[in-house]
């Protein structure tokens, strides 16, 4: 049970949640909430936007300005927000499906734009709240109800997607790394411009039922053995990164934010009025 | 002339006062995508809005430019969007999400003829009923077909209060050749405007039940994230302090609460124009810029002698149903000209039930209907 601080962050009203006991979109709940603790964020001026999906659902249970918004768009709610109040600390919340399938368009292009917003994206690798379709981060040969014979599409490096897009900040961890989930949260919503933490997350009930990763606790043990950090990947050869879960900061970079150079945008048309 | 009247007149096209018109209400947001034949409108509020320290942002796609309206509404702004046929189908989605959340901004499509991409740049009025029944569920829209560029500017303020004092989307169906033409039209001046703004919670924050609605207006007030509340918005079904329901009273009131804001205040909203009823055999109705040819080839009959009227809604929803049946009361004939296959005249067929005979007329060819295309009809029938 978290402590006093988390809880006053919390919307114990909306209890319970929906979520399946053991599933990992919890963990990333309880790091999002320490890295606000840690920064000593205000509520009534924190935003927190988000899809559709059960990792979506965050959302509601955090007691800020929670956005709630329609499969894939959030990142554009997101946008409005901002641009028209800069002050607002604003978080993006997605699932895989949200932000790189029907959502795509708006990831891509917020990575583009560079507005300060920092964007969590939960991947289970699979629709969880809709029962178990494959998502554009199945691996190639997984089950999904959807792929009742192996998935055979490639599917998408979030982070890669990412940092091509403009990102200036672009990270991946796994829950089974609740500490360094939180690290790189706080340096996400830190940064002055598009932050993305791809955070690898369970869903035992959908794929995992499918996968051979029944329990919460297989997929946090196969997290862990996949894991390698950044700093040694690098010196690795790819036969040996096959299958891995590469962790760090792929991406932390200085790119003009969006917000910033709109204002100059008023400057110049208001110093046009002048003339 | 004193001088405050040539400022106060401009030579505009119908696109270019609707912007102006939109920034008279105090809009400061515009999210949107390009489309012809809308196009200026976001080109007009590219270069207006920062002048006043408002912001304007080219989104991705449709569906974008109104999910940022609706993000900048929920933030405190008063926000437009404007479109064309293909636009207007991708935003039926976040269309929906602002019927159900109740967030305010006004929303505009320019009709082309469609389907798909369908003639760019014609005019049609074939996106009539998607106003109507667009976007999945059960909503109350209202929405305003302007027919002269005077028009456009008045609409697109009246457009504004409307969706800040009903908390939802306001739609304002305009068309290529109202869109386009050029008119004189004169400004209103700043002290002369009279604006709504949304009604804002005075609770303690720690009060604020989100969904909880004055029981004189059915709307409940709204907060703008940054301002001291804590909320959620959301597009499920919810309770009144924003708690996603599937608890059949609950879910019953909202939808129910949501109609009723709109329909119990038709009165307040209902906008038409009647003319040249006295004594009437044949009225015309018809709206946008059909209204044009059709009024004139109305006074052209009544020169000749037939007795023929027109009546023209502003506001195409909600529909002013009870006042034409009041005023057409013993007319023979209802001509219903539009350039569509007969989308408004099914809803006049429903409004009459059988009081009178109502003909539509179809113009689909991406052509205007000359006044002597009506007027033939009209001494037909007479
Ligand atoms: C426009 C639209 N299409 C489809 C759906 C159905 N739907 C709801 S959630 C979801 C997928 C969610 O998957 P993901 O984003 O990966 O989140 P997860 O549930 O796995 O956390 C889908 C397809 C929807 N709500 N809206
Ligand atoms: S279905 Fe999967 S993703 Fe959804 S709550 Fe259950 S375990 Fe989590």
């Amino acid at each position: 049970m978290p402590g006093g601080k988390v809880l006053s962050w919390l919307r114990t009203r909306f209890m319970p949640h929906i979520w399946c006991s053991g599933c990992g979109h919890g963990i990333v709940m309880h790091a999002l909430l320490r890295a606000l603790i840690g920064l000593n964020k205000d509520k009534t001026r924190t935003v927190l936007a988000s899809g559709i999906g059960c990792s979506s659902r965050l959302a509601g249970y955090v007691n800020a300005c929670t956005l709630h918004t329609t499969h894939g768009r959030s990142l554009a709610f997101a946008t409005g927000v901002k641009l028209h109040k800069p002050e607002l600390t604003v978080i993006d919340i997605m699932g895989d499906g949200d932000c790189s399938a029907i959502g795509g368009n708006h990831f891509i292009h917020a990575c583009r734009r560079n507005i300060d917003i920092t964007a969590i994206v939960m991947n289970n690798n699979i629709y969880g709240m809709t029962g178990g379709q494959s998502s554009p981060t199945t691996p190639v040969g997984a089950w999904a109800t959807t792929t009742p014979y192996g998935a055979v599409d490639q599917p998408f490096d979030l982070c890669k997607l990412a940092e091509g897009a403009g990102a200036s900040y672009v990270a991946r961890t796994t829950i089974a790394n609740p500490r360094q989930v939180e690290t790189f949260i706080m340096n996400g919503i830190q940064k002055k411009g598009f932050a993305v933490i791809e955070v690898v997350t369970h869903c035992h009930t959908q794929y995992g039922r499918k996968n051979d990763r029944r329990l919460p606790f297989d997929n946090y043990n196969c997290f862990k053995e996949a894991s390698v950090p950044l700093t040694k990947a690098r010196d690795m050869p790819p036969e040996e990164l096959e299958g891995k879960l590469v962790c760090g900061e792929f991406v932390n970079k200085e790119v003009l934010e969006y917000t910033e150079q709109y204002d100059k945008v008023i400057e110049k048309a208001q110093a046009a009025l002048k003339e | 002339m004193a001088d405050g009247e040539i400022q106060n007149t401009a030579f505009w096209q119908g696109n270019t006062a609707l912007a102006h018109g939109a920034l008279a209400a105090g809009c400061n947001f515009f999210g949107g995508y390009p489309i012809t034949p809308s196009t200026e409108i976001a080109e007009t509020m590219a270069e207006e809005l920062p002048k006043t320290g408002g912001k304007f942002i080219q989104m991705e796609d449709e569906i974008a430019g109104l999910a940022c309206v609706l993000g900048a509404s929920i933030a405190g702004a008063k926000a437009l969007t404007a479109t064309s046929g293909p636009g207007f189908s991708l935003k039926q989605e976040n269309l929906g999400f602002a019927y159900l959340a109740e967030i305010p901004a006004v929303v505009v499509d320019v009709m082309r003829g469609g389907p798909s991409t369908g003639l760019p740049t014609r005019a049609a009025q074939q996106d009539i009923m998607q106003a109507r029944w667009g976007t999945h569920g059960d909503y109350a829209p209202i929405c305003y077909a302007p027919s002269s560029v005077q028009e456009c500017y008045d609409l697109a303020i009246k457009a504004f209060n409307m969706a800040e004092r009903f908390r939802q989307p306001v739609l304002i169906m305009s068309d290529e050749i109202v869109g386009h033409m050029r008119e004189k039209i004169t400004k209103t001046e700043p002290d002369k405007l009279k604006l709504i703004e949304r009604v804002r919670p005075t609770c303690e924050p720690e009060e604020f039940t989100p969904y909880e609605a004055d029981p004189m207006t059915s709307v409940p007030p709204m907060a703008s994230f940054g301002d001291g509340y804590l909320w959620h918005v959301t597009g499920l079904m919810t309770n009144d302090w924003g708690f996603p329901t599937g608890n059949p009273p609950e879910v019953e009131k909202k939808i129910l609460r949501i109609i009723n804001k709109v329909t119990r205040a038709r009165n307040d909203i209902v906008e038409y124009e009647a003319e040249h009823m006295d004594g009437a055999g044949i009225v015309v109705v018809s709206y946008g810029s059909v209204a044009r040819s059709a009024l004139r080839a109305v006074r052209d009959a009544r020169k000749k002698g037939i007795p023929v009227g027109h009546f023209r809604p502003i506001t195409i929803w909600p529909f002013p149903d009870a006042e034409l049946v009041k005023m057409s009361l013993g007319v023979k004939t209802i001509l219903v000209p539009e350039l569509n296959c007969g989308q408004i005249s099914l809803e006049v067929e429903r409004a009459i039930r059988g009081r009178s005979e109502v003909r539509g007329l179809s113009l689909v060819n991406g052509k205007l209907f000359k006044p002597s295309d009506i007027l033939k009809v009209i001494e037909e029938v007479a």
